[in-house]
């Protein structure tokens, strides 16, 4: 997996290949079924409210904890383009998808590029500041994407 | 309000500064010359670098030196790397999931 941290321009990179066909991982990342099972790292699971995988459409979803704490988020797709590419804007909300303002907005752009029986994803976030993504950090480790984060604030204020 | 790294380095002349220290301990002075800005807007980035820590200084007679805190930019690193394994991890479920270990996906693509 390839990771690229730009500070400058607040932007994110990530490109990782799946061995498996483009269609079928175009599924995996679009089929609310299959995003369930991925989307949230252990211990926490999620759980699609609303799916509309097309341009103009939305995604609605909790990240649900081994408590039963839920955390909304929503992505608006603003462009898809089937099998190749999709470019949308993730936000914190409430369970009913109202936007929360308070937190981060970020602009997810992923592209499908197939090579044979394997495809190459390339994820590129931006962020309009570089608090912002310190925060979004901040908020997935307090949603437990893995264990054994230290609360951000404390890492940085020491 | 809250001084953290992160609101530090936004700052391209911060960054600037902070790249001179790295190679090398600089006074005040010694950092504003190499700015068309005022003194006093280069001593407002030092003390901003110097509150988040990015940079340490040390008195040599009446000279104040500065450098910059590596301890501080490991921990850039550390959470930087954290990021990397929230997607690490993400991705094995997802490898499982593709490798038909999960009887969820569809198999009507492949035909």
């Amino acid at each position: 997996m390839e990771f690229i941290i730009d500070k400058q321009n607040v932007k994110v990179t990530v490109v990782r290949d799946f061995a498996a066909r483009p269609e079928k991982v175009w599924e995996a990342w679009t089929d609310s079924k299959i995003l369930d099972q991925w989307w949230a790292p252990k211990p926490w699971k999620a759980r699609t409210k609303h799916i509309d995988f097309r341009t103009g459409g939305y995604w609605l979803y909790a990240m649900v904890g081994p408590e039963g704490e839920e955390h909304w988020s929503r992505a608006d797709f603003l462009s898809v383009e089937n099998l190749k590419s999709f470019y949308g804007r993730d936000s914190f909300c409430d369970a009913e998808g109202n936007i929360n303002n308070d937190f981060p907005v970020s602009e997810w752009k992923v592209t499908f590029t197939g090579k044979g029986n394997s495809t190459s994803v390339t994820i590129e976030i931006e962020y309009e500041k570089l608090a912002d993504l310190e925060k979004y950090i901040e908020m997935g480790f307090r949603e437990g994407f893995t264990s054994a984060l230290g609360n951000l604030d404390e890492i940085l204020n020491k | 309000m809250r001084r953290d790294i992160f609101r530090a380095l936004a700052d391209p002349t911060r960054r600037e500064i902070l790249e001179m220290l790295a190679v090398r301990k600089m006074t005040p002075n010694q950092v504003a010359e190499c700015f068309e800005s005022s003194r006093q807007a280069v001593s407002k980035h030092l003390k901003i670098l110097q509150e988040c820590r990015a940079l340490t200084g040390e008195r040599v007679g009446r000279e104040i030196y500065y450098q910059i805190n590596p301890a501080k930019f490991g921990e850039i690193e550390k959470w930087i790397e954290k990021l990397r394994l929230m997607f690490e991890e993400r991705f094995g479920e997802l490898d499982k999931i593709l490798s038909g270990a999960n009887p969820g996906i569809s198999k009507k693509k492949g035909r």
